[in-house]
């Protein structure tokens, strides 16, 4: 069983995270959790002081957490972006698809579920922000670049 | 009719391999029922009152000979020797055991099916216009905009766990079939100059709160469909009501919010999502569109039909539609026989419909949202032998659009969410108006029951709606008149206090016989009532 799981090269950020509030009041802090409601854009001002955003799954079924994510890796933020709460195995794909690098479950994952599920798809049908070709760019190369 | 290349085929068997790893960790009791449930959800299997319910996607509603057969084999092989057409277009098989559920998804995988987001809180199977590709007023056949988006929805990351489920629709003709503004996000493709693009209708639907889909947007070109998909998504996912299940559908967003807030929301996340390079290239379009262009017509074919036997001339002039290809026509396979159960078909049916289309229907055929089946490509020459062989299996009735042309959810029979049984009062109700000659007088009547108030049975959109209640532990039945989900969509209003199963047909037979007493000519039962009003309906049912 594996309780955290990070797909960065190097040491997972250590660094205690922080509420939106305090961050984006006069924290120094460079690690901030956000909770499920909570606007991710708040912190687009500030991407380049971040090694960590943690964001808060508080049940597996609320999905705002994926919007989350991705509007950051929109915009650019290359640090730790780490799923917390209730984060299930047959998530995982989904959330590394919209930027996810890191996992810390409520619940320890299954090594091996969590390797035959990021294995099982080889193709994926949208861009996201996980660098992966939709298939409609492999099925028109001569068009679509990158 | 699309099909898959190998892409598509490795996503949907990549799907069987990952739901039989599921299935198997439950049955070894590696998962419980609650870790398992939306699991199973997610791909259109629900525990019902006795047994599973496999819910199988049959997107935009467009089905091959050789996918009808397989839907056949799977009721005779998995289930009691019967089918289930819904008003999503999709089929139900309702006794299907849970070990069995696997093998029937690679199964389906051989013929290009799935059951992938027949449920669960994500974007469902989109649907379309039943006529699409032979209606003479479309502005271009609206599927392969749809097999786009299939794509597009298909295991979106972002769009997967949403407040609620999400249904789509694409159409593409002013006459719409297909109950677009009843959906939360309706697309009617329009043309403007040479341009191809949609209007957008969102916020729409059935259930307790039910909604008319406001337009957001006149024109989206057709290149950018996709990315303003996902602005009006996000807004919905970030900000939809999560605290209430009753009030997480966007209806209730842009209600809330109202629909020049929601616009502006969504005008601001599309001007964003327009810089990530989200849009599938033109040549990908480009690439589908052939696999829905016309079949290979005959031309110089007659347009004359032999009206000789006159059982054939009253089902030609119910069931057939204008096809644009002269010589041919529309055929329209009433699935509603006289005490029947609306949307049912045995495997038998099934089979005889699949060689029909083949035979007859340049192999293909389409599924209605009124739970009815259409061949849309026969030659009029070919008329007469249908209609024969429809008759030997029970399928020739001549019903369409008729009050007797019922839409009923499966009610308390199957479903473990409904308070009443919609089948037994839909085999009432049929019985009841069974003569052909008095449903060809009270002419179009849409009869639409719903067994609880999620109205699956689009109660909200019929002419004449019925919504089966518990009251006090005893099934109740409210009656509402005056919905349509046609391009003059309306809600139905409720008439009053509730009835019996008995009484309310005893109450639709008082209100039929108002319209045919106040009826001005020409007028259907639907302009009637919007004439004349409530009053006089109440009163003839409660004075």
């Amino acid at each position: 069983m594996v309780e955290f799981l990070s797909f960065r090269e190097g040491e997972a950020t250590q660094e205690p995270t922080v509420t939106v509030e305090s961050f984006t009041g006069q924290s120094n802090s460079t690690a901030v959790r956000i909770e499920a409601g909570e606007d991710a854009r708040e912190l687009l001002p500030y991407l380049d002081r971040l090694a960590l955003v943690e964001v808060n799954f508080p049940a597996f079924g609320d999905g705002r957490g994926y919007s989350a994510a991705r509007i950051l890796r929109e915009a650019g933020y290359v640090g730790e972006l780490r799923a917390v709460g209730d984060v299930l195995v047959d998530q995982i794909v989904a959330m590394r698809r919209c930027g996810f690098d890191s996992f810390h479950p409520d619940k320890a994952l299954d090594d091996d579920a969590v390797e035959r599920a990021l294995n099982r798809y080889a193709d994926v049908y949208q861009k996201s922000v996980d660098g992966r070709r939709p298939v409609w760019a492999k099925r028109h190369p001569e068009t679509v670049n990158g | 009719m699309y099909r898959y290349d190998s892409y598509d085929q490795s996503i949907v068997d990549a799907r069987v391999d990952e739901f039989r790893d599921q299935v198997q960790r439950r049955l070894a009791g590696h998962l419980t029922e609650d870790q398992f449930k939306p699991l199973r959800l997610m791909n259109g299997l629900y525990l019902q009152l006795h047994a599973y319910m496999l819910r199988v996607a049959i997107p935009y509603g467009t089905l091959s000979s050789r996918q009808m057969r397989k839907l056949g084999e799977i009721a005779r092989k998995y289930d009691r020797g019967y089918g289930h057409f819904t008003t999503r277009t999709n089929i139900q098989y309702n006794w299907i055991k849970l070990a069995d559920a696997p093998d029937i998804l690679a199964e389906l995988a051989t013929v290009e099916m799935h059951a992938i987001q027949t449920s669960g809180n994500c974007i469902r199977n989109i649907s379309s216009d039943q006529y699409a590709g032979v209606a003479a007023d479309e502005v271009a056949d609206p599927r392969p905009w749809a097999e786009l988006l299939r794509q597009w929805s298909t295991f979106h990351p972002e769009f997967t766990y949403l407040p609620r489920k999400f249904k789509i629709c694409v159409i593409a003709s002013e006459d719409d079939r297909a109950a677009m503004r009843l959906h939360d996000i309706g697309l009617k493709l329009v043309k403007r100059g040479d341009a191809i693009g949609a209007e957008v209708y969102a916020g729409g639907g059935m259930g307790r709160t039910p909604m008319v889909g406001p337009q957001i947007r006149d024109f989206v070109p057709e290149d950018e469909i996709v990315s303003y998909l996902e602005a009006c998504l996000r807004v919905y996912n970030r900000y939809g009501r999560r605290d209430n299940k009753f009030k997480a559908r966007i209806k209730i967003l842009v209600h809330e919010l109202g629909v020049e807030e929601y616009k502006r929301q969504v005008e601001e996340e599309f001007a964003h999502m327009k810089t990530l390079g989200l849009n599938p290239p033109r040549e990908e379009l480009d690439r589908i569109r052939p696999f829905f262009a016309g079949p290979a017509y005959e031309h110089g074919l007659p347009d004359a039909i032999d009206r000789g036997d006159l059982a054939f001339a009253l089902w030609v002039d119910r069931q057939v539609a204008a096809h644009r290809q002269p010589g041919y026509a529309i055929v329209n396979i009433s699935l509603k026989p006289t005490g029947g159960i609306p949307g049912d078909a045995s495997a038998d049916q099934i089979d005889l419909i699949a060689d029909l289309a083949e035979q007859y229907s340049l192999d293909e055929l389409r599924v209605t949202h009124a739970q009815n089946l259409v061949l849309p490509h026969v030659r009029k020459a070919d008329l007469h032998a249908i209609w024969r062989k429809l008759d030997e299996a029970g399928l020739a009735e001549a019903n369409l659009d008729l009050i007797t042309d019922i839409i009923a959810c499966p009610g308390l029979d199957y479903c473990s969410l409904a308070n009443a049984r919609s089948i037994p009062l839909a085999q009432k109700l049929s019985e009841r108006f069974a003569s052909p000659e008095r449903q060809k007088d009270l002419g179009e009547l849409k009869l639409k029951i719903s067994g609880c108030i999620n109205a699956c049975g689009h109660h909200h959109a019929g002419h004449i709606g019925i919504l089966g209640v518990d009251r006090k532990g005893v099934e109740n039945f409210q009656l509402l008149l005056g919905g349509s989900g046609a391009e003059d969509a309306s809600l139905g209003q409720i008439t009053g206090p509730g009835f019996s199963e008995d009484g309310v047909v005893d109450a639709i037979e008082k209100v039929t016989d108002i319209y045919l007493a106040q009826r001005e000519q020409g007028e259907r039962f639907l302009d009637t009532y919007r004439r004349i009003g409530m009053k006089p309906f109440k009163e003839a049912i409660y004075g």
